[in-house]
């Protein structure tokens, strides 16, 4: 592994968007060749160079090169764009659209994430330390296809709609999520640890999303079916009991949503469908 | 405005009979010239094509519809971004571009005229506010009258002279150009949950079937001698089956016909020229269509050629869009026009699977080269129904080389391809008839004498082409044929060279066409007093400030025509 630091010289003001922060395009490619990239700063096109430093070295394949970002670039957007393989580590804030379309390598954020973070995502794994802003492992604004594999870990809280048309992979929040958690979900899952504003699933076709904390209610058009045992995410079995509800009935959905029986006293009520 | 020789370019002018010869274009003040003096500026097109600029008289670019569309598929803009340069503003939109980019990018291809072909004239002030603001190109928009009540009570009532005073009072309120007809009558039903799919159904509540309102706007058209012919859009569209309805329809004009002018244009033919009993056995109906437009010649058509990209499907037949909403599950818009019509959206991606779809392609394609006469069939996507307009190229590149037509029949549905009459048909268009259907017969058939041609007294719209005719085979080079149709070497706009190598290098503001057919003093009297009575009753806006000034539209340029009433 090739190790590429690229460090931003300024605090910048107004949005900076550098696809080419990514182990595909600068792979196989001089320092000054980086350094000679153009970028939209705003409206205006810029070198990379003008913005960063870039020092190290650069691997010969997207898999040998490592890119080491120090510092605060959460005004630049779209670093990690269509990856596919290597790496990138992001000591501080990272911007929006980080690791969008990425198929394979590891992103690793210290701090908090921007929205759309692994938007439209084929595979891979994103960790991010901190929060995640809004729609993350979502599809582009008017889009139909979310993220069709790999995994998005946060480790603080995201915001809403995470998960939007997702449509395979995994999504896991250590912390809480906002309103509308796997919206217009087709497939694969979303596992919350520490609850939800609710509204979790809305409009899904197929999926899993199981919370852990409260889920902050669940929407009447879901359709109440058992206690569980555990809920399986992927390979690994959580323990519950779970109140399992199957959803969206208005999109005739097949999803699942799993909420823990301890955290949810106020779907208690479900229970009574037990007995006939 | 100085003076231009274009030198030495081959140059295809279809309605003068030229066929790539050899030969120099003066331009002098914006018009083609006999001969300009020593100093002009010379433009050196040796090796290189030139035609007049490109005509498309069908292509949705404006209107309340496009920017509902635009307003619905923020998807469709972040995949095609447009950069600001010196000379062009920045825009967004693949099947939507937002207005300005739309002007360039017909530019870019070497158009320099197009016609919006469907807008409801209640909110015909909002396409004209955006035909104003694309720029470069000279446009025009054709109103709706198909399921207008006053149209559909003058028919009802047979009275023909006050239905022609009041299209005529219509286009010269709208400054439309030419009549347009969507599933005549079908709109109306729709707004009781139903669509009309024949020619004789009846319209509810207005007795009168979408037979006699064709057949009575055909007879307006003649009456007031328009430039334009019957524009229709028919019944039933995307319905297997439809194309005896198509037949019908074209049927429907033949007592209409004008000098040397056909009556009726039937538009993206593909979606109404489909036999079959249900979606499992859609067949091909171009054939039968083909052999009805070659033996008369009452009426023109256009393909609407499938593109397998995604697109969106937008026009004012709100019923078919929500039944191939249903089919497409993606998105839906729909809307209803007061007392004129309605419209409908929905975003959609062809694939070359999918059996339909490449039973569509196939049927676009055949319509194109089945029919014999290069003046009766015109170049379109229907944009954005059947692909962007920035697709011609590669539908030019399909009609050009069968070898390139041919490779893509290998990739697309194989029960299509066993059921299409494509696979077998060899006919090759030359540079000649693209010019042709692309220029010369679109600007004959909308009755623009100074556009499609590069005779004495022309505009000076031309388009150079980097194809040099006497070394290129296009069958072979398609691929060539294809770049060079996508960025045009030079585009010039009334003299002014406005695309260099593909790029804008000047933008300039295009006119807007409208129609004023002039209608005796006494008819229109009564029309008037007619619609006084109803206009309260049947809009929400008061009769005054339904006119579109002619001062609203920044450079407008009317044809005036005299009626027979």
């Amino acid at each position: 592994m090739a190790d590429l630091a690229i460090t931003p010289v300024r605090q910048f003001k107004i949005p900076v968007t550098a696809e080419c922060i990514s182990p595909d395009f600068v792979a196989g490619k001089s320092l000054r060749e980086t350094e000679l990239t153009q970028v939209w700063e705003g409206n205006r096109k810029v070198k990379l160079g003008s913005l960063f430093k870039v020092a190290g070295e650069i691997g010969r394949t997207p898999n040998d090169c490592a890119i080491k970002i120090a510092g605060n670039v959460s005004a630049v957007r779209r670093i990690g764009y269509e990856m596919s393989g290597g790496s990138i580590q992001i000591n501080g804030e990272a911007g929006m659209y980080l690791g969008e379309r990425m198929k394979a390598g590891t992103i690793t954020v210290t701090g908090n994430a921007g929205s759309w973070l692994g938007t439209q995502m084929r595979g891979g794994q994103i960790d991010v330390k901190g929060n995640a802003g809004d729609s993350i492992g979502g599809s582009v604004r008017g889009g139909t296809k979310g993220m069709r594999g790999g995994t998005i870990t946060i480790h603080g809280d995201c915001g809403t709609e995470a998960g939007a048309w997702m449509q395979n992979g995994m999504i896991r929040v250590r912390g809480a999520c906002d309103l509308y958690a796997g919206i217009h979900m087709k497939n694969g899952t979303i596992v919350v640890e520490r609850g939800c504003q609710g509204r979790v699933g809305a409009q899904m076709t197929g999926g899993k999303v199981i919370v852990l904390g409260n889920a902050g209610g669940v929407l009447p058009s879901f359709q109440f079916e058992e206690i569980r045992e555990r809920a399986k995410a992927g390979d690994e079995k959580i323990p519950g009991p779970f109140y399992v509800f199957s959803g969206d009935v208005n999109e005739g959905g097949k999803g699942q949503l799993f909420a823990r029986v301890s955290d949810n006293p106020d779907l208690k009520l479900n229970e009574r469908y037990l007995e006939r | 405005m100085p003076e231009l020789l274009i030198r030495n370019g081959y140059v295809f002018d279809p309605l003068n009979g030229i066929e790539g010869e050899g030969m120099d274009v003066a331009v002098k003040d914006g018009k083609i010239v006999e001969r300009v003096g020593r100093k002009a500026r010379v433009l050196d097109a040796s090796g290189m094509t030139v035609m007049p600029g490109g005509v498309d008289i069908h292509s949705h670019i404006a209107g309340s519809k496009a920017n509902c569309a635009r307003m619905m598929r923020p998807e469709d803009h972040s995949r095609d971004p447009e950069v600001k340069t010196k000379y062009a503003r920045s825009g967004v939109g693949h099947t939507i571009p937002s207005v300005f980019t739309t002007g360039y990018r017909y530019a870019r291809m070497g158009y320099t005229t197009v016609f919006e072909p469907a807008t409801p004239p209640l909110t015909t002030r909002h396409t004209h506010e955006e035909l104003n603001d694309i720029p470069i190109i000279d446009k025009g928009c054709f109103p709706l009258f198909g399921n207008n009540w006053f149209v559909m009570e003058y028919v009802k009532q047979g009275r023909i002279e006050e239905l022609a005073a009041y299209v005529a009072w219509m286009l010269e309120a709208t400054k439309g150009y030419a009549i347009k007809i969507v599933n005549p009558g079908g709109i109306e039903a729709w707004r009781w949950g139903r669509n009309l799919r024949h020619l004789d159904d009846t319209v509810p509540n207005f007795d009168v079937t979408p037979r006699e309102i064709v057949k009575a706007l055909c007879q307006v058209n003649k009456l007031l001698d328009l430039p334009h012919a019957v524009h229709i859009h028919p019944n039933g569209l995307s319905e297997p089956g439809n194309y005896q309805t198509t037949l019908d329809t074209m049927e429907c004009a033949r007592d209409f016909r004008r000098e040397g002018r056909p009556a009726m244009h039937v538009t993206h033919v593909q979606f109404t020229g489909r036999k079959g009993w249900s979606w499992a056995d859609v067949r091909s109906g171009a054939p039968e269509i083909a052999d009805y437009v070659n033996t008369h010649d009452h009426v023109t058509i256009d393909p609407g050629q499938l593109i397998f990209t995604n697109v969106t499907w937008m026009t004012a037949d709100g019923p078919a869009m929500f039944a191939l909403f249903k089919l497409a599950k993606t998105k839906w818009f729909n809307a209803d026009v007061e007392s004129e019509t309605g419209a409908g959206i929905v975003s959609a991606t062809y694939k070359k699977s999918n059996y339909v779809n490449a039973m569509q392609w196939g049927i676009a394609l055949e319509l194109a080269l089945l029919v014999k006469d290069p003046w009766k069939i015109y170049l379109t996507t229907d944009h954005p129904n059947g692909g962007p307009f920035t697709s011609y190229p590669r539908v030019i590149s399909w009609l050009v080389s069968n070898h390139a037509r041919q490779k893509l029949i290998d990739k697309i549905n194989k029960t299509a391809k066993r059921r299409l009459n494509l696979p077998g048909i060899d006919r090759e268009y030359s540079l000649y008839e693209i010019a042709t259907i692309t220029r010369a017969a679109t600007a004959k058939s909308l009755g623009l004498e100074c556009k499609g041609h590069l005779g004495l007294g022309a505009d000076a719209d031309i388009a150079i082409y980097d194809i040099d005719p006497t070394k290129l085979d296009p069958a072979r080079e398609y691929r060539i044929v294809r770049r060079a149709f996508a960025h045009a070497a030079y585009t010039l706009k009334e003299g002014r060279i406005v695309v260099k190598k593909g790029e804008v290098v000047r933008s300039v503001r295009g006119r807007t066409f409208w129609t004023k057919p002039k209608v005796s003093e006494d008819i229109k009297k009564t029309m008037m007093a007619d619609l006084q009575s109803k206009f309260d009753d049947y809009y929400t806006v008061r009769m005054a400030n339904y006119p579109i000034e002619e001062r609203y539209l920044t450079a407008s340029q009317a044809i005036t025509t005299n009626a027979g009433v």
